[in-house]
């Protein structure tokens, strides 16, 4: 607790009224700790602008869909035609559309630059594993606000896109139909289910999502930024306890956000003003049809920033189980046979690995695709603890890594692509190749991180003034 | 700088799949769409279009969501659109509603006929805009002695509506040849025959559908005009104070050794 401060008579209003606040509410004191005295590393890159623009998007996603609600109607019957309204009735209403529309889009690709930063410079290793664990969270809340937000507009795609992501909560065993029915509120997707879906878009899901952001902001200005050089700055400070290699948040790094918000703002500009639609990308085609239960589309695609999941599920077949069963006999038999550990344990991975492969024989595939889908999301969680490298930047790693991460990128957008197609033979064999891609990245990534000759890591931060 | 190269390299990657993406959403299949000419800017064009619209489409389609008012934005007076587009008892404020009951219409045809207020951008797909899918089916009508409206259609195979416009355009029948791929035998479209000439020349029905497709992309988003106008200025603005902001961080980050 502070002592009162008492403050001369003769100083200026303003510092008087900063001096009421602070002796009430730790004003200046919040301010120092996270911007003016918040020391973060000078060597940060273009890689560390996406933190800043995802809470941009934050906010504009917030600030048009508060406009948005006061014109939306959420009833099936009348919610596409609200939709319409606020697009040619509603003044400035289709800005705000659109700006939501795309916000939406732009919010996951700042999202995915922002993770992929993360992945590459391993800022999710000690001490950092909680910022990267709320930061899933918030990943996953944005995935559930996408989705429903998503049915919304009641057009085709909102519909059949629901009805068939709901569908597959349905193949989880025993729960499954009872699930599904609760998540709906009804047999099929209907009014009561844009209802709730409305509910959890607007209310629900943005506080759970403002205070993961919250928890993130805290633990990451509790530990300290990490870097592209993977080095702690608080390993080497001054005689004032300031990192040598560190530098004030405010007014270095705001600056650069603001140059930063001004270019972004103006590639989300000319989205909103110029495309929209972005080619059936942001807004599909399909979705200015009224949905219509009666009718299905030829082809239901989700939109772009769910695809390589969705080609995660898609990808598993009855045909694929057998190569994922082969995969958990062959993992399990390598754990026993090359890992020193007590009979006990061996006996346990024996018993587990048996029973995985009893069920996988008998659930059927669709339960294991929707187990795919999830377990790609679910997956990011265990990073801090499947990889072993011994240094935390890419840049000081064996430069095969630097490949094997280019593939991971390459291939996710290829499970992207093949998201959005109609189901081809060819696109199934590669979209089954990219899973198993996908899920071996991770999983041997305790074995491979290891791996290699590792460089030198410098005591101090790479930095060029410029 | 080690990361440079990758950096580069997943950058140049992302930008090749972006391309790819775009060019190869194939969600429709069927034949090419032709190339509608784009009238977007064309008052007169548009003010021709809304014309056809009112006398040919409305009679059994809606466009629910547009307003009559909202045509002056192509130009068109409050008294123009009295006196000659206001052809049910609908005031002005009001929405274009068919002048057919629903109900009716769908014991009739068989399908209630979509409302078309949007209809230019659902149809948008892999073969071209939704104004290019719409100029390449109202061309493409031809009589079908089979069909239950005596009307079918290249583009969409026996649809539920009857060739409106055959008036402007004229009797046609389409040849089809008999070909023989794999041992199946299928007839595929060669070419329209005119059977008997419309009112209109080839050149000039083209022209006239042309206007019609282009009021039907503009009333799928009558802002759209104002839009890229706006973003203009928008980006304008935008550019300069990435200017001024580029400067600002440059000039406090000179401290930076």
């Amino acid at each position: 607790m502070a002592t009162f401060h008492e403050i001369s008579p003769n100083a200026s209003a303003g510092a008087k009224t900063l001096n009421w606040i602070d002796n009430r509410f730790p004003l200046s004191k919040l301010f120092k700790e996270h911007m003016s005295e918040y020391y973060a590393p000078k060597n940060f890159n273009i890689w560390y602008i996406f933190g800043s623009l995802s809470l941009l998007v934050l906010v504009i996603q917030i600030v048009t869909g508060i406009f948005l609600v006061m014109h939306y109607k959420p009833d099936a019957a009348l919610a596409f035609g609200s939709v319409e309204y606020i697009m040619r009735d509603v003044p400035w209403g289709w800005m705000i559309r659109y700006m939501h529309s795309t916000g939406a889009s732009a919010f996951f690709v700042v999202v995915y630059l922002h993770m992929f930063r993360g992945l590459m410079y391993g800022s999710y290793r000690k001490p950092r594993e909680l910022i990267w664990l709320f930061g899933c969270g918030i990943f996953l809340a944005l995935m559930a606000e996408a989705f429903m937000g998503y049915l919304l507009p009641w057009g085709q795609m909102s519909y059949w896109g629901a009805q068939v992501i709901v569908n597959l909560f349905s193949a989880i065993p025993f729960v499954g139909p009872d699930l599904a029915l609760l998540i709906r509120g009804d047999f099929v997707v209907g009014d009561a289910t844009l209802n709730r879906f409305f509910s959890f878009h607007v209310i629900a899901v943005p506080l759970v999502l403002l205070g993961l952001v919250v928890a993130h902001i805290i633990a990451l200005h509790e530990v300290g930024s990490n870097n592209p050089d993977g080095i702690e700055i608080k390993a080497t400070k001054d005689a004032n306890g300031i990192p040598l290699d560190g530098i004030p948040f405010h007014p270095y790094y705001s600056v650069h956000d603001v140059f930063a918000v001004s270019v972004f703002l103006l590639v989300f500009t000319a989205i909103v003003f110029f495309a929209p639609e972005m080619g059936g990308y942001f807004l599909e085609y399909n979705n200015f049809i009224p949905a219509n239960p009666f009718q299905t589309p030829l082809h239901i695609a989700p939109v772009w920033y769910f695809t390589p999941f969705y080609s995660l599920l898609r990808a598993v077949t009855t045909e694929l189980m057998y190569v994922l069963m082969a995969c958990v006999v062959g993992g399990a038999a390598l754990a026993v046979l090359k890992v020193k550990m007590p009979a006990l344990f061996k006996g346990i991975i024996v018993g587990a690995a048996a029973v995985i492969v009893a069920m996988m024989l008998s659930i059927d595939a669709k339960f294991w695709g929707v187990v795919a889908m999830g377990g790609g999301v679910v997956i990011l969680f265990f990073l801090p603890w499947l990889d072993n490298s011994e240094v935390k930047s890419i840049r000081y790693r064996p430069t095969w890594h630097k490949y094997l991460y280019a593939l991971f990128v390459i291939n996710f957008f290829i499970l992207g692509y093949l998201g959005t197609q109609p189901p081809s033979a060819i696109g199934g064999r590669i979209s089954q190749i990219g899973t198993l891609f996908y899920f071996g990245f991770f999983l041997l990534m305790p074995w491979w991180s290891r791996l290699g000759a590792f460089k030198p890591v410098p005591t101090r931060v790479n930095y060029s003034a410029h | 700088m080690t990361t440079m190269g990758i950096t580069k390299k997943i950058i140049l990657g992302m930008a090749l799949a972006c391309g790819l993406s775009f060019t190869a959403q194939a969600n429709t299949a069927g034949p090419a769409w032709d190339k509608a000419p784009n009238r977007i800017h064309d008052m007169g064009a548009l003010q021709n279009g809304a014309k056809l619209f009112v006398n040919y489409c409305l009679n059994c389609h809606s466009a629910a969501y547009m307003r009559y008012t909202r045509l002056t934005d192509i130009g068109l007076t409050h008294e123009q659109i009295k006196d000659n587009l206001l052809v049910t008892n609908a005031k002005i404020g009001d929405t274009m509603k068919a002048a057919i009951d629903p109900q009716q219409a769908k014991s009739w045809f068989g399908n209630t006929p979509p409302d078309l207020s949007v209809i230019a951008r659902s149809r948008a797909g892999a073969n071209g805009s939704g104004a290019d899918y719409l100029y390449t089916y109202m061309r493409s009508f031809y009589r079908d002695p089979a069909t239950q409206t005596g009307w079918n259609n290249t583009v969409f195979p026996n649809v539920a509506m009857p060739h409106v416009l055959w008036e402007l355009q004229g009797d046609r029948r389409a040849v089809f040849k008999e070909v023989t791929e794999h041992g199946v035998t299928s007839h595929q479209f060669e070419a329209f025959e005119q059977l008997t000439p419309g009112t209109l020349s080839l050149a000039q029905y083209d022209s006239a559908v042309g206007d019609l497709v282009n009021y039907l992309q503009w009333m799928a988003e009558p802002a759209q005009t104002t839009r890229q106008r706006v973003g203009i200025w928008v980006l304008i603005f935008l550019a300069g104070l990435s200017l001024i902001t580029w400067r600002l961080n440059k000039a406090y980050w000179k401290d930076i050794k």
